[in-house]
């Protein structure tokens, strides 16, 4: 296919890394047809990337030999496939039934409080980024968040505080 | 035949069908959003809940989508019942929570399906007062208007565009209550049927931007039933008038052909009609001073013309009665045609197929159910678009054999296409250059035009050994055995070809592929469906004489034997070569051309006649398989522009209905035209029918800028159609309608009103009288005659390419289609653009040839091979020889450019 092109804006697919098509070369060995490789690419290239900018997703499109507008489609679907920049860290913070009966609105105060970031936003140093979640299925061990790869439990103020300066110092999941 | 209780009513209906198909069928009024008569049910807006019970003694029941369930024996259903009729209007209420209630400023409002299905609903309080979730809209393209927030959700737009008409553009993003619908970023809808959108759309979230920009409300505008003159389908269309100005073009039901949808070109390409450049007045041109004409003097002009033993050269593009009328002026022998000679030759021949009972040509809606189909290098999405949808159903018909043994019913949309994934019937294109059907083809086959024909020649002999091959297929062998054998084993295969390629060989191949099926299949004809480009080639073709070609006309007049020569709605410089229509031109002592804007070849007359357009005169035209259709006046032209027959008719009184019948019994072939028109008897007490609806407004004030005294109705002395609001309306017993509307049903879905049953014939209107008789024997089989070209180092082959948007002259003259043309290019290989050393976007000359072209490398175009889209007549096709050189060119990239240009296979960011 030949290269994508954002009319209004003029943007143009990037080349994908070497590592990034190893990633997405493995998966298509995977799956039956190309097409079917689509979220599994996107996660690649977030996983590379941080996020999946315009760029990225037309590189995406052009190698799998998908329309853009309907890889937009699968990545705007999915919740956890950034359209936009995250921080560093992105905290998945659940706001559902069990962390909600457990008190996760004070905590959720109390991150506001130290980082100044709403649901939505990435704080000003780009170390978090706050996502509201349904549920993470630990509710026994409410209330709980995840960040990066790691879930956190039975959460309390002091605790988040520990995991943020915990992060801040680079020693997280990754 | 299954029946079924509706709310205590017995009732037969097809057990094949859904209960919301059938219940419609009946005439019943249930709500619906996300199905639709052509693309089924996939039981996503739950608006059309019914109650179903078990049996008679069953109390309670259940509530079942109608549109998911079979209407098999013995279903008991209440769609009154209380329970069923208030989850309706609850689940409206929440498809409308955002909604923005916008109606006073939407260009649905008035023709809304929401609007509807809200009022037959039942919800008609607004009890959400929290923040409503909004949207950014997107730049769509010259076409389409986006208005996200009007949205509900019903999916339709996606399952019309992406799985109905092909596109890859507009696609569903994000989920729940931020569900979208656009494309990837703003930019131009790329399918050549976008404009379907508009009435797709149940609200008014994809609008039409022409008529949004001189909005009208529906029940404001003047509406006839017509005939789109883009192309030789002959789609059917309603278009709508106010205050002298064509507002916009819909579709118009035609069960036999366009169904419920029409191209873009039909769509967007009618506002030539309200152009500046309108011819308006009678001229006689000498030299630069022009003189309006009084009647006496056009009276004296056409008494010399008649007299002097004047030649006619008639039109693809006029209506039957004006090229007749031309035919009577002059006289059979003189009435040339207005064909190039290739094309006339092309015509001739597939007239003389049409009568041959070995073949049949199939409408569109037969084209729909072909199971195995090849075409031979005609471009059908780009002459004959409405045909390249229909195509993209026939190659679904895999997928409905495959549901039908898995017994899922046809109607269960989203099970049969997941059923079927990437299966599709046969569909094999052999062309010069990748086309927009590609997608969907089994095999593309993409090569020299000699190769093309040698292939199809092959096919023919590989299904019967009777018919002749020719020529040497190159490494096709299996490919012209997998498709004989397809083709072979299909319950209805179709063949296609057409003129625009240019090459007469290749409708040969084409009908000796469909003579071999036939040979094979004994006594069913097979379906051969041969394309001609214009609205009525076919008409011209049938009623001049095969010898007279406009290339003997050219000649007859360049060796002075005739003086004088009218022209009809032709521009001959589209025609023939500008050095030849020159030097004939010249010789002439009058020339007499009557047209609707100016041309080329009315800048020669001596004497000009403005005529009127489309959408100005009753007109009947034949479509390419043959059939004629009558097209009704819309509005009036106020200006001095007369059919052409009228002023070639002189001082003679006749009207529109006496022509037609003139032609009927004169012409040969046309005997059952007469049947066209309306019979008296159908027509509730000599009433006419209204072209404005009862709710047409502001008629006493609509000329009050000019005088406050309400002014006459215009009347309409030779149509059955009334220039007013009087008159019987489009109801079940009206023999034709302005527009669709029914009482609750104000959108173009009404149209369910008016059918037999669902996507049935209409009640209302014709489909159509097919005029070609078959002959009693078939024909023979066919020879390869065409020299081709040998082609020489460093030149290139010269195919034509044709776009949607430009290669039809009238279309080209609208506002927003030009906004989608291009300037003429030449499509190369990547290999020859190396060894020529060009890149994409340059510009080059073409030798012999004034008007320099751009550069377009096509991954996909053989070596040795150019195609070349000529534009709006900035060159002239004829002029070029059948192989080329490339020169370099100094000239600039103009305005235009190709950016616009929508292939599949440009190599943008070629360099050598």
């Amino acid at each position: 296919m030949n290269k994508q092109i954002i009319a209004s804006s003029g943007q143009r697919a990037r080349q994908l890394t070497a590592a990034e098509i190893a990633d997405i070369d493995h998966e298509m060995g995977i799956y039956p047809d190309k097409q079917a490789v689509g979220l599994e690419a996107l996660k690649i290239v977030q996983k590379h990337q941080g996020w999946v900018s315009d760029e990225s997703l037309l590189a995406i499109a052009g190698y799998l030999d998908l329309p853009a507008a309907e890889l937009e489609g699968v990545a705007t679907f999915f919740n956890l496939i950034y359209r936009q920049p995250v921080g560093r860290n992105v905290m998945l913070f659940c706001d559902s039934v069990s962390c909600w009966i457990m008190g996760c609105e004070g905590l959720k105060a109390h991150i506001k409080e130290t980082l100044d970031i709403d649901f939505g936003e990435t704080s000003p140093d780009g170390d978090f980024t706050l996502i509201p979640v349904p549920c993470l299925g630990d509710c026994d061990r409410a209330p709980v968040m995840m960040v990066g790869e790691d879930l956190h439990r039975n959460l309390t103020t002091e605790k988040i505080d520990e995991i943020i300066s915990h992060y801040r110092r680079g020693e997280g999941s990754e | 035949m299954a029946k079924i209780v509706i709310d205590g009513v017995s009732y037969e209906v097809d057990p094949a069908n859904n209960l919301l198909q059938e219940c419609l069928s009946q005439g019943l009024d249930l709500p619906y959003f996300c199905w639709h008569p052509c693309m089924g049910s996939v039981g996503a807006c739950r608006q059309c809940a019914v109650k179903q019970y078990r049996d008679a003694d069953d109390k309670d029941g259940i509530l079942v989508m109608a549109c998911m369930t079979p209407a098999s024996d013995g279903a008991i259903i209440s769609i009154e019942d209380a329970q069923a009729s208030s989850f309706r209007a609850d689940v409206i209420e929440s498809l409308m929570i955002s909604h923005p209630h916008d109606c006073p400023v939407c260009e649905e409002g008035g023709e809304c399906h929401l609007q509807d299905m809200t009022l037959m609903s039942g919800h008609n309080y607004r009890r959400y007062d929290k923040k409503k979730v909004t949207h950014r809209n997107q730049y769509l393209g010259p076409f389409i208007n986006h208005e996200m927030n009007r949205c509900i959700a019903c999916y339709r737009c996606v399952r019309y565009y992406d799985d109905y008409a092909g596109g890859t553009d507009l696609s569903v993003q994000a989920s729940h209550h931020h569900v979208y619908f656009g494309r990837q970023a703003d930019g131009v809808l790329e399918s050549e049927f976008s404009g379907n959108l508009v009435e797709v759309c149940p609200t008014g979230v994809f609008t039409d931007k022409g008529f949004s920009k001189h909005y009208t409300r529906k029940w404001d505008l003047q509406s006839a039933p017509s005939v789109c003159v883009g192309c030789a389908v002959g789609c059917n269309t309603t278009p709508g008038e106010r205050y002298g100005t064509l507002r916009r073009l819909v579709n118009r039901y035609n069960s036999e052909i366009n169904g419920y949808f029409l191209c873009d070109r039909g769509r967007f390409g009618f506002d030539y009609v309200n152009s500046e450049q309108r011819l308006t007045e009678p001229v006689r041109l000498l030299g630069s001073e022009s003189q309006t004409l009084s009647s006496e003097e056009l009276a004296e002009t056409l008494a010399e013309f008649s007299n002097s033993g004047a030649i006619g050269i008639g039109s693809p593009r006029a209506s039957n009665e004006s090229n007749f009328m031309l035919r009577c002026l002059v006289g059979q022998e003189n009435f040339y045609s207005g064909f190039s000679d290739t094309e006339h030759g092309a015509v001739q021949h597939i007239i003389e197929l049409a009568a041959d009972p070995a073949f049949h040509c199939p409408s569109i809606s037969e084209i729909e159910q072909a199971d195995a189909v090849i075409i031979l290098s005609e471009d059908v999405t780009n002459t004959a678009p409405r045909l390249a949808l229909a195509l993209r159903q026939s190659v679904r018909n895999k997928a409905l054999s495959l549901a039908e043994d898995c017994h899922i019913p046809r109607w269960q949309d989203a099970a049969v296409r997941e059923l079927a994934q990437q299966q599709r019937s046969p569909l094999c294109i052999l062309s010069s250059y990748a086309t927009r059907l590609d997608d969907v083809a089994s095999d593309t086959v993409i090569e020299t035009p000699r190769v093309l024909s040698a292939i199809g020649f092959a096919i023919a002999n590989k299904i019967s050994a009777t018919a002749p091959a020719a020529g040497a297929t190159g490494e096709h062998g299996e490919l012209i055995e997998r498709v004989a054998a397809q083709l072979m084993a299909a319950q209805r295969p179709l063949v296609i070809a057409g003129t625009t390629a240019g090459n007469t060989d290749l409708i040969a191949a084409a009908a000796n592929i469909a003579r071999a099926l036939q040979e094979n299949r004994g006594d069913t004809p097979v379906d051969l469906c041969l394309l001609v480009p214009e609205v009525n080639s076919m008409g011209l073709g049938m009623l001049v004489n095969q010898e007279n070609t406009l290339g003997r006309a050219l000649e007859k007049i360049s060796s002075g034997a005739v003086s004088h020569a009218v022209v009809l709605e032709n521009d001959l410089y589209r025609r023939a070569d500008s050095a030849v229509v020159d030097a004939a031109l010249s010789r002439l002592d009058n020339l007499m051309v009557l047209d609707l804007l100016d041309t080329p070849t009315t800048a020669k007359a001596s004497v000009v006649l403005p005529t009127t357009a489309f959408s100005e005169h009753e007109a009947t035209y034949v479509n390419y398989e043959g059939r004629a259709q009558l097209s009704f006046q819309v509005h009036r032209n106020h200006s001095a522009a007369k059919p052409a027959w009228r002023w070639l008719n002189g001082d003679q009184e006749c009207d529109v209905e006496t022509m037609v019948n003139r032609c009927s019994s004169e012409a040969r072939g046309f005997d059952k035209l007469g049947q066209l028109l309306p019979d008296p008897a159908e027509f509730v007490a000599g009433m006419k029918i209204p072209r404005q609806s009862q709710r047409y407004s502001g008629r006493t004030a609509i000329k009050a800028n000019l005088n406050v005294h309400e002014p006459k109705q215009a009347v309409d002395p030779e149509s059955i159609m009334a220039f007013s609001m009087e008159g019987i309306s489009a109801q079940t017993d009206a023999a034709f309608m302005a527009s669709s509307w029914a009482p609750q049903w104000n959108s173009n879905q009404s149209i369910s009103k008016f059918q037999e049953e669902i996507n049935g014939k209409l009640k209302q209107g014709h489909t159509g009288t097919l005029l070609i008789e078959k002959r009693a024997a078939s024909g023979a089989y066919l020879q390869a005659e065409r020299a081709y070209p040998d082609i020489s180092e460093g030149s290139l082959e010269v195919v034509l390419a044709q776009q949607i948007f430009g290669s039809d002259e009238l279309s080209a003259r609208s506002n927003s289609i030009q906004e989608r043309m291009t300037d003429p290019y030449i499509g190369i290989s990547p290999a020859d653009a190396r060894a020529h050393g060009v890149r994409h976007g340059d510009m080059v000359s073409l030798d012999g040839i004034d008007a320099p072209v751009i550069v377009c490398i096509r991954s996909k175009m053989p070596a040795g091979v150019a195609a070349i889209y000529c534009g709006d007549g900035e060159i002239n096709p004829h002029a070029l020889p059948e192989t080329i050189s490339l020169g370099k060119s100094e000239s600039t990239v103009g305005e235009r450019g190709i950016r616009g240009l929508i292939i599949s296979d440009v190599l943008e960011d070629y360099s050598p």
